[in-house]
């Protein structure tokens, strides 16, 4: 997979604003930053509200999924791009919700808002109406997804690849540093779990490392080429991150995300869990 | 606050009275330039070995604020007005720290 199928530049981006079949999404960890100004054109999906089932702690599923898209105004053929703030942590989030689901052209705005921001890109608070369609998911890829219960079977025979920060995965700390302290019965990591922090893969604006930069982060974490991938970080959004950059711009055709991530991980009964900054034993 | 509570906080907003400021480890302040506090920079906090752990957007008013522990850790922050760090020694409770950038 080229590089440029999934990753948009800015110059790029504001050279297609209002271009036919291209649609910009907006998917923002902060939930209000669409309101203050946006990519003119940009939509906005909600992750909170619009990606996470409302009762239950799951996904939309494929009806609820294909009404958000419908309501949205998104066809099936269209090129969606999708940006955020964060360095795209939910944007990241949003592409892979979007493969799971079969859309087919889906890209991330390579910087995400920040980019655009340090760049002095322009912004607009109008928001753009778009006539429903009738948009058409295909089943949960499951091939990109990791649940519960593959975890403790893949200890010892995949790459675990834990990308929080590295106090969260010794156990120090509990959650990201700009959230009050919260979350997980338990701190600390999942067994044989590298430690590769998703902002390795990203430079300070928020664009992701060049391949190559990319390619011997990995290696030199101790990735095996042979073995499945699972990743995971705190509630699946980071993660998604470095799934983008493993999947879909390192090419490695056996990546889940574990969207249930540490929250889950680390509230379940009797299962492993390892304790500072190695990785521990199987 | 609960799992789906991921939204950045407010930064400029008083502290939730659910945060435990005898517990907690807040590092809080303002960046600024030339011309006075920047709003809209992207401010992240790293480790004492440099690593990334977080990153917020300052408030209108350039304030910031991150939830951590005691310990050394640095302030980045990028700005159209520039770029800029600072270190604190932080313990527990409220660390201020400013931040200034310049081009």
């Amino acid at each position: 997979m080229s590089r440029d199928s999934v990753l948009v530049t800015a110059d790029w981006a504001e050279k297609n604003l209002g271009a036919d079949k291209v649609v910009f999404v907006e998917v923002d960890e902060d939930t209000t930053a669409y309101d203050g100004g946006h990519i003119p054109g940009a939509i906005k999906i909600n992750w909170s509200t619009e990606l996470q089932d409302q009762v239950r702690r799951d996904m939309v599923n494929k009806e609820q999924f294909e009404a958000l898209l419908s309501a949205k105004g998104i066809a099936n053929d269209d090129t969606v791009v999708l940006y955020g703030g964060n360095n795209n942590w939910f944007a990241a989030y949003a592409y892979w919700y979007f493969k799971l689901y079969g859309h087919e052209q889906v890209q991330l705005l390579d910087g995400g808002r920040k980019k655009w921001e340090l760049d002095g890109r322009p912004y607009t608070k109008d928001v753009p109406q778009r006539p429903a369609t009738n948009y058409v998911a295909k089943d949960q890829d499951l091939a990109i997804r990791a649940f519960r219960d593959d975890i403790v079977p893949s200890i010892g025979s995949h790459n675990l690849v834990d990308v929080r920060s590295p106090d969260e995965y010794a156990g120090r700390l509990a959650a990201p540093a700009h959230l009050p302290q919260e979350q997980a019965q338990r701190n600390g990591h999942i067994p044989t779990a590298i430690s590769v922090p998703w902002s390795k893969a990203a430079n300070e604006d928020g664009t992701f490392k060049s391949n190559e930069e990319l390619k011997a982060l990995y290696v030199a974490a101790g990735i095996d080429d042979d073995k499945p991938t699972v990743v995971y970080c705190r509630i699946g959004e980071r993660s998604s991150h470095s799934w983008f950059a493993l999947r879909e711009l390192l090419g490695y055709s056996d990546v889940r995300n574990y969207d249930g991530s540490w929250t889950e991980y680390g509230s379940l009964i009797g299962v492993p869990i390892a304790l500072g900054d190695e990785p521990g034993q199987a | 606050m609960s799992i789906d509570g991921c939204g950045a906080p407010e930064q400029g907003a008083p502290l939730p009275a659910s945060v435990d400021v005898e517990k907690e480890t807040v590092i809080t302040g303002v960046v600024s330039a030339e011309g006075g506090p920047v709003a809209g920079a992207y401010v992240r906090l790293l480790d004492s070995s440099g690593e990334f752990t977080a990153e917020v957007v300052t408030s209108p008013a350039g304030e910031f604020r991150f939830f951590a522990a005691p310990g050394t850790w640095t302030l980045r922050a990028l700005s159209r007005a520039g770029n800029g760090d600072a270190t604190v020694a932080a313990d527990r409770g409220i660390n201020n720290v400013a931040v200034s950038v310049g081009a």
